[in-house]
């Protein structure tokens, strides 16, 4: 019988990982083609993905890319909404489709010898939705319900408000992807059709394929079904993603008797184009990214103020936000904002260990090949090249500029990109036991904020 | 191109000291999944220590004689490796997926921790994660509408008696009264080599990885043998239909409908599971084509088994009310969908997209080397057999629309059913 190992075992040879070679081709008609072959399981995830994210918006219309998305699952020209649903699950799969800030994604995951049937399905969910006045109204009665749901659930109320503490009121980012309880009842089956009509183009579209499949025969497949599509480019729009205080402000929502406070601290970020990217992401991981995080240490570990905490650059086109994510017991929603604000100071002034730097980097290298094992993985991995105009060889050159993130760039990064000075903090919790502590925080005027969600 | 049928490579074997061990190496990627599952979760925990098993495995991570506090968070996610672990009703999974060079460092952890946690357990890390604890259940369950579900569920379906009645995450009193010698007892009764399997899945040399766990795990000994649990049997169905009315800070009504079907593994419970599929996977199931679409009296409703091995396994339906709906409408509503499958049994075509998604399903769930390994941990520790994962299809493909209408038949009536039902709290209640 062996004995105790007391020391940790050192790691065997690396074996090498690259990220699945893909071809971008273009198809007459102006669709961008995405293909990866990944032969492993017999799977394939193919995933249309087209430029119209709910960034393209009106402030009035917030909702409409959300909507329409939801209502292109419920029926096309030719099957109506029971009939398109049957028709995927005979393929063993299910349609999926959303749209998020940046783009519209309808995609679906099948055994890689459905890949014909399932492509021509999804083209025609793309192309010729049915937008049925039934269905869409319920879609909208749907969203509307989730939005009073919402006023009984502080993580998903605290999500959904905290864009109005960063974002002008008349930019489109103060109110979540899927819109207001204003905004979603002007919406209309006509503003669905107007938008799929006005939006939906050939060359604003990427359609991505990964799996076991030919890239030869995946191209001559697309080439048949999509031959016929035609429509003019939309306009392109730009959206304010200016801060709406340069101050500090406090923001407390009422829930009378909550165990908890749920926390957001944080203010408007960085673009995903921005050259800093790395510096940002590996000092967010040291701040709140990682388990051993210091704020993640300090909130949970050393103080025990909560289950967790962590924190995060949210990456768009836009400027996105950044923000500290917590819920903590309430008669301690003072000291753990503290805290929090602690390390955000801390994180400017004291340039990371060697420790904290390779804990971060490392981290962030040794787990790239994990992020990607299965094809619909890959598949998003390969729709944020477009949605968010990377580079082709990002994948590729992603773990060596990791690795070479600096201390130095860590603390620069932090000192340019963390803003204490208007950092806005977003309260949802008991008003009467949290209110005189946030005051006496002084981290600017306390606001109590009400249920209209705008 | 690979085949759909092509069978996963499993190999199964048994150290000395009882410890279980299965590997399935899949090459393609440099990564490897590392899972192991103690058998011992809420239901092994005594009269006025509900919550312990859960609060235990927080203390998992608390170190072990050769690793600090937090280590084993560091050191994996150091290597480039994803971590966690969870408590169930009757198990404790802890698991790692890492690059595959890395492989021994997770086993090394793991063993350290299985042959020698007392020595790192103090009063004070106790203390913290005690508190850690109650803020999780704060934010999974008191301040979280609806989230009291999750120990309502059993208490409503399982006698007082029986070892799922209880709540997993515990009271807050129970868990106050946790002491270090609980810990001590909790451990040496159940984190013992002959109470757990190992799964090892992804890029790994069979004869290296076993080499590998024979080192690090080989010389812990073996346990006392685990004390027997209460009986876990109970009738095959309710005999009633049992109802629960809470009143909670929600906004519109929800419904749990819940009836009890064959356990994991056994014959019936591939055609309760398809049953599931048919009345709760998708936009295409019954539940919301006629809840959802037609009749539009809920905005979400799915179903799904709960996966239990011993006693009796539960089939849930779960549907939140379209606002403007009340409760007894949408229980009403769900009972239709039960009862026109049950008087009618499947459609043309109905069997054969359930199956359809299933098979997408499984295959898709194998691309994932974390995944895999937690499927060979399941079977390993319910059914003691790991291999039993290639026949997972073929048990699924074996359903006929004849089984799933006696199943249907004989589950989903009046006399097998239980509703926890919730409610927004009645105006006067509100401060």
């Amino acid at each position: 019988m062996s004995s105790p190992v007391i020391t940790h075992p050192l790691p065997g040879p690396l074996r090498p990982y690259r990220f699945p070679a893909f071809e971008r081709t273009r198809l007459p008609i102006g669709l961008e083609l995405i293909i990866a072959p990944v032969r492993r399981l017999p799977l394939v995830t193919i995933r249309f993905v087209l430029d119209v994210g709910a960034r393209l918006e009106p402030r009035d219309q917030a909702g409409i890319a959300t909507l329409t998305a939801a209502s292109m699952a419920e029926g096309t020209a030719r099957l109506d909404a029971a009939a398109l649903a049957e028709e995927f699950e005979r393929l063993g799969g299910a349609l999926s489709s959303y749209a998020t800030w940046d783009a519209t994604h309808v995609r679906t995951t099948v055994l890689s010898s459905r890949l014909g049937n399932a492509l021509s399905l999804l083209g025609e969910v793309v192309r010729t939705p049915a937008f049925a006045p039934r269905e869409v109204e319920r879609l909208k009665e749907e969203r509307l319900a989730e939005l009073l749901e919402l006023k009984s659930e502080p993580r998903g109320l605290a999500d959904e408000r905290f864009g109005s503490s960063l974002y002008k009121r008349t930019s489109r980012f103060s109110v979540q992807e899927g819109g207001s309880e204003r905004t979603v009842r002007s919406l209309t089956v006509e503003s669905c059709r107007a938008w799929h009509d006005r939006q939906f183009a050939p060359s604003t579209t990427a359609l991505v394929v990964a799996g076991d499949i030919d890239a030869d025969d995946t191209y001559r497949l697309a080439s048949e079904k999509l031959a016929d599509w035609q429509a003019a480019a939309p306009a392109t729009v730009s959206v304010d993603d200016t801060p709406a205080n340069t101050s500090r402000t406090v923001r407390l929502l009422d829930r009378p008797d909550a165990p908890q406070s749920e926390l957001r601290l944080g203010h408007v970020g960085l673009p995903r184009s921005h050259p800093d990217y790395f510096d940002v992401v590996v000092m967010n991981a040291i701040l709140g990214g990682v388990f051993n995080s210091r704020i993640n240490l300090n909130l949970r570990e050393r103080n025990a103020f909560t289950y967790g905490a962590f924190s995060s650059f949210e990456w768009r086109r836009d400027a996105a936000p950044f923000l500290v994510s917590t819920a903590v017991a309430t008669p301690v929603t003072a000291a753990a904002i503290r805290e929090v604000v602690t390390e955000l100071q801390r994180i400017r002034a004291e340039v990371p260990t060697a420790d904290e730097l390779s804990l971060s980097t490392s981290y962030l290298d040794g787990v790239f090949p994990i992020r990607f094992e299965t094809t619909d993985a890959i598949a998003g991995a390969l729709a944020s090249l477009r949605t968010l105009r990377l580079a082709d060889d990002f994948y590729d050159t992603y773990r060596e500029r990791i690795r070479a993130v600096t201390a130095e760039g860590v603390s620069r990064a932090a000192n340019q990109h963390i803003h204490l000075d208007r950092l806005q903090v977003l309260a949802v919790g008991d008003r009467t036991q949290t209110g005189p502590m946030l005051t006496d925080l002084d981290l600017g005027p306390v606001t109590i904020i009400g249920d209209d969600d705008e | 191109m690979a085949e759909p049928n092509a069978a996963i490579p499993i190999e199964t074997l048994r150290l000395e000291n009882g410890l279980r061990l299965t590997l399935s190496a899949d090459r393609t990627a440099p990564i490897v999944a590392v899972n192991l599952w103690y058998h011992v979760g809420s239901a092994n925990e005594r009269e006025g220590r509900t919550g312990f098993a859960h609060l235990f495995e927080h203390m998992l991570f608390q170190g072990s004689e050769h690793v600090a506090a937090n280590e084993h968070f560091e050191l994996i996610q150091r290597a480039g490796g994803t971590l966690n672990g969870s408590t169930w009703l009757d198990r404790t999974n802890y698991f790692e997926t890492v690059p595959s060079h890395q492989l021994e460092l997770a086993l090394w952890l793991e063993a350290d921790r299985m042959g020698r946690l007392l020595p790192a357990m103090t009063q004070e890390k106790l203390d913290t994660q005690r508190d850690v604890v109650k803020n999780e259940r704060r934010w999974s369950v008191d301040n979280q509408p609806y989230g009291s579900w999750w120990e309502r569920l059993p208490a409503l379906c399982f006698p007082a008696s029986h070892p799922f009645h209880h709540s997993l995450m515990g009271s807050m009193e129970d868990l106050s009264a946790a002491s270090l010698e609980d810990v001590t007892t909790f451990f040496r009764t159940y984190y013992t080599p002959d109470n757990a399997v190992l799964s090892i899945a992804g890029d790994i040399d069979e004869d290296e990885a076993l080499r590998l766990v024979d080192r690090h795990f080989g010389w812990i000994p073996r346990g006392n043998g685990r004390p027997p649990l209460a009986d876990m049997s109970v009738p095959e169905k309710f005999g009633t239909w049992l109802r629960e009315l809470v009143e909670d800070d929600v906004a519109v009504p929800r419904i749990f409908l819940v009836c009890r079907t064959p356990v994991f593994g056994s014959a019936g419970y591939y055609a309760a599971n398809v049953i599931a599929t048919m009345l709760g996977t998708g936009r295409g199931s019954r539940l919301h084509e006629t809840l959802v679409r037609e009749r539009q009296l809920a905005s979400t409703a799915t179903a799904f088994t709960f996966d239990l091995a011993k006693g009796t396994d539960l089939l849930v339906v779960d549907a939140t009310a379209r606002p403007g709906v009340a409760v007894e409408a949408l229980e009403q509503g769900v009972a239709d969908v039960l009862d026109e499958l049950r008087m009618n049994g499947p459609r043309d075509g109905e069997l054969a997209r359930a199956l359809a998604q299933t098979e997408t399903d499984f295959v898709t769930s194998m691309q994932s080397s974390g995944d895999r390994a937690e499927q060979l941990s399941r079977l390993a520790t319910y059914l003691a057999d790991p291999g039993l994962l290639n026949d997972q299809l073929a048990r699924y493909r074996a359903v006929t629309d004849d089984s799933v209408r006696m199943m249907a038949s004989d589950r989903l009536g009046p006399d097998n059913r239980a509703s926890l039902l919730y409610v927004p709290r009645t105006a006067g209640l509100v401060s």
